[in-house]
């Protein structure tokens, strides 16, 4: 146990860099570090997320990889501070965000960082806006919660925003509702809300996942330009490998609220090194090259009830053997990329019986 | 090859709102659209929201009846069935709802759900005879047969969409039309079901219209495919050539806008801006032309025809000869030889080869320094 928790520290330090010479991160350089973060809902008996540790530097992209289950979102909606308190329970955790550190196990993001220092785009953009409310009201109160100012500023900014994130006649827009925009629309609405505060942090819940693959490619362009130019951090939570593999400087793969691989993203798609994900990219289908039989992963991911011990994926996984009832710890494979594997790297430590 | 569905110049229009004060609108689902379908082939429709691809498919099997155009399954008229026509139409064609959650009443054992097409198109089936042949479905589609006594709400999304499948073979159908089958499953559950619907169409020598919005499920599962744009067929041709020479530039913004995980970035891909129209106020002429980068005055005025060229791949773009083909561009992966074993050994693994350990010959198994070979 003991040596898991040194790995874990070191973890954090070491995190991946989209450059092998920005390999040992300057801690200023660290935007948000979340560590060692166990949650677990009122009445289960398993952690929902089972110790992950998660940091992300200014101007970086970090993508968190999972299917459904895996805890991906509820890490995100933690570290925002949007989840119920009655119903989740933070047994561990520490976030260091901006200069601030905070005890999540007692208490939660301030709420003035909250949509204002660190912002996010959630998934649904029908569900997430008010219905009852103009689009430029609904931009504009955040403006006026974050930065203060008189309403006219406010608008003003609101509108700068909508220009900024392309929707066509933005003054039109100030006093629709959402019901009267496209999905796409209000995907774009719902980035110049996030944006409007010029947070430094960016969370983005499966952005694109309701929207066509055309729309889909305007708006990921969209997020990454305005990233780019203003250098925000940016976690974005995706099931999309194809999502990853285009947008990503570092990826985490999470599997069961456990994280089995993390690395730059280069390392991650031709070198994957953790069963799970590369039972992922194989079972994707593809775009060009032969079109074989898929290779699946089998069985689907166990309800939380039924979550094994140790590592998780091992109901799964086509190497578990005895020893994988023990968690294997995330160790370095090269540096900056890790795996959670006793067996890692699998060609090394397995072969096929003749 | 024989043609078992035929749709001839398809049409279905909706009339939205009209009341007291407002004039009645009419949204063109779909639009003309002439389809042959062949005996044991995978045709698919691809297509972004609202262009009409799901109401083609409920006309197809006519859950709706068509404004204008026909149908003809096996050469049978399917628009004007009544009676024991259409009994014999539902149990000859059946369909695979995308939400393997709505699409189960939550009130029936799995054992029921499956038997029920039995019972209505097979009631001379004993009890007992039926709950044998519901247990060989339930193997069929990779469930236990126990299961039969349980209820939808204790499966997974992948086993659900696997009862739908089930219920849809049981009728012991020729055709089998998929509105999005394994579009609400996480990926390595998707990979599995896609497996199943190939397996079963190659065993069963089923005919599949799958009806999809992602390509690489299409390109993966298809034979020949159709996309469609606001209500119309815009190009039509086997899945190699679509994807290896789209014609359409629609076809073509399509392809470019996938996110390709095979691709280490950096290619420039080409974008296409705007939306797709209402299809409540479809432009004149191509309805493309407002998204279409090569769009010129002709496009504004003049439908373009759906038209085979001399190979069989037809287009419906008057300028599909002068645009010139722009390749996406990808910068392949480069894997290690490394990577190269360890991918093939998941592989070997998956098809349960047996895995032993490697002798560690005396070296500490899980030193740092025999790893360095990965990079």
């Amino acid at each position: 146990m003991l040596s898991d928790l040194t790995w874990t520290n070191l973890a954090l330090v070491q995190v991946s860099q989209k450059e092998i010479a920005l390999l040992h991160k300057d801690a200023n350089d660290v935007l948000m570090a979340l560590g060692d973060f166990r949650l677990r809902f009122r009445g289960q008996d398993a952690c929902v997320i089972d110790g992950v540790d998660l940091s992300v530097a200014r101007g970086e992209v970090l993508c968190i990889v999972g299917e459904s289950g895996c805890g991906k979102s509820v890490t995100a909606m933690a570290l925002m501070g949007l989840l119920p308190s009655g119903s989740a329970e933070i047994s561990s955790g520490t976030l260091r965000f901006d200069g601030e550190t905070v005890d999540l196990t007692r208490d939660r993001l301030s709420s003035e960082r909250r949509g204002g220092a660190m912002a996010m785009i959630f998934q649904e953009p029908m569900t997430s806006l008010n219905p009852a409310f103009r689009i430029g009201d609904q931009i504009a109160e955040s403006v006026l919660q974050h930065r203060g100012g008189s309403k006219e500023q406010a608008r003003d900014r609101t509108l700068e925003m909508l220009r900024r994130v392309g929707l066509p006649s933005p003054e039109a827009r100030l006093r629709q509702f959402p019901h009267q925009l496209s999905g796409g629309q209000r995907q774009r609405v719902m980035i110049a809300m996030a944006l409007a505060n010029d947070p430094k942090l960016l969370i983005a819940d499966e952005p694109t996942t309701a929207l066509d693959v055309t729309i889909q490619a305007q708006i990921l362009e969209l997020i990454r330009d305005l990233q780019r130019e203003r250098g925000t951090g940016t976690i974005l939570i995706t099931h999309d490998l194809g999502v990853v593999a285009e947008i990503a400087d570092t990826v985490a793969v999470m599997y069961g609220g456990q994280m089995v691989e993390r690395g730059p993203v280069a390392q991650i798609f031709d070198d994957p090194q953790h069963p799970y994900t590369i039972g992922l990219m194989e079972s994707v289908p593809r775009l060009s090259g032969e079109r074989a039989r898929l290779t699946t992963i089998e069985g689907s991911v166990p309800s939380i009830d039924k979550m094994p011990e140790g590592c998780r994926f091992r109901t799964r996984c086509a190497f578990a053997v005895a020893a994988c009832a023990e968690r294997p710890a995330l160790r370095d494979v090269t540096p900056g990329h890790a795996a959670a594997c006793h067996f890692v790297p699998l060609e090394q430590h397995l072969r096929v019986a003749v | 090859m024989s043609v078992i569905l035929e749709a001839d110049n398809l049409v279905k229009h909706f009339r939205t709102g009209g009341g007291l004060f407002s004039k009645a609108g009419r949204v063109r689902a779909v639009d003309g659209v002439s389809l042959r379908i062949e005996v044991g082939e995978t045709f698919a429709i691809v297509g972004e929201s609202g262009c009409g691809k799901s109401t083609l498919a409920r006309l197809l099997m006519r859950l709706l009846d068509p404004t204008a155009g026909e149908v003809s399954f096996d050469g049978q008229q399917v628009t004007r069935a009544r009676g024991k026509a259409l009994s014999t139409l539902r149990r000859d064609v059946q369909f695979i709802f995308q939400d393997p959650f709505s699409s189960l009443n939550p009130r029936l054992s799995v054992g029921r759900l499956v038997g029920e097409p039995l019972e209505v198109h097979a009631p001379e089936m004993g009890r007992s005879e039926r709950r044998e042949k519901v247990a060989e479905l339930l193997r069929q589609v990779g469930l236990r047969p126990e299961y039969a006594d349980r209820y939808p709400h204790e499966f997974s999304g992948g086993q659900r969409q696997r009862i739908g499948i089930a219920r849809a073979l049981a009728t012991g159908p020729r055709l089998i039309i998929g509105d999005e089958p394994v579009s609400a499953l996480d990926v390595s559950v998707q990979a599995q079901v896609v497996n199943l619907l190939a397996d079963l169409g190659r065993d069963l020598g089923l005919t599949l219209i799958l009806i999809a919005h992602d390509l690489a499920v299409i390109r993966h599962m298809s034979d020949r495919v159709a996309v469609m744009y606001l209500g119309r067929i815009v190009e039509q041709t086997t899945t190699d050539a679509l994807f290896e020479a789209p014609r359409h530039p629609y076809t073509r913004a399509l392809l470019d806008a996938v996110p390709d995980l095979d691709d280490r970035g950096g290619a420039t891909r080409a974008r296409i801006e705007g939306e797709m129209p209402s299809p409540a106020a479809p432009p004149p002429g191509c309805t493309f032309h407002t998204r279409c980068p090569h769009a010129q005055a002709l496009c504004r005025e003049k439908v373009p025809m759906l038209e085979a060229a001399a190979d069989g791949h037809a287009t419906a773009c008057h300028f599909w000869r002068e645009i010139e083909a722009t390749p996406r561009v990808a910068s392949r992966r480069i894997r290690s030889d490394a990577a190269h074993a360890r991918l093939n050994l998941y592989r070997r693994a998956t098809e349960g080869a047996e895995i032993i350990p490697v002798a560690t010959n005396g070296r500490p198994s899980k030193s740092p320094d025999n790893r360095e070979e990965d990079t």
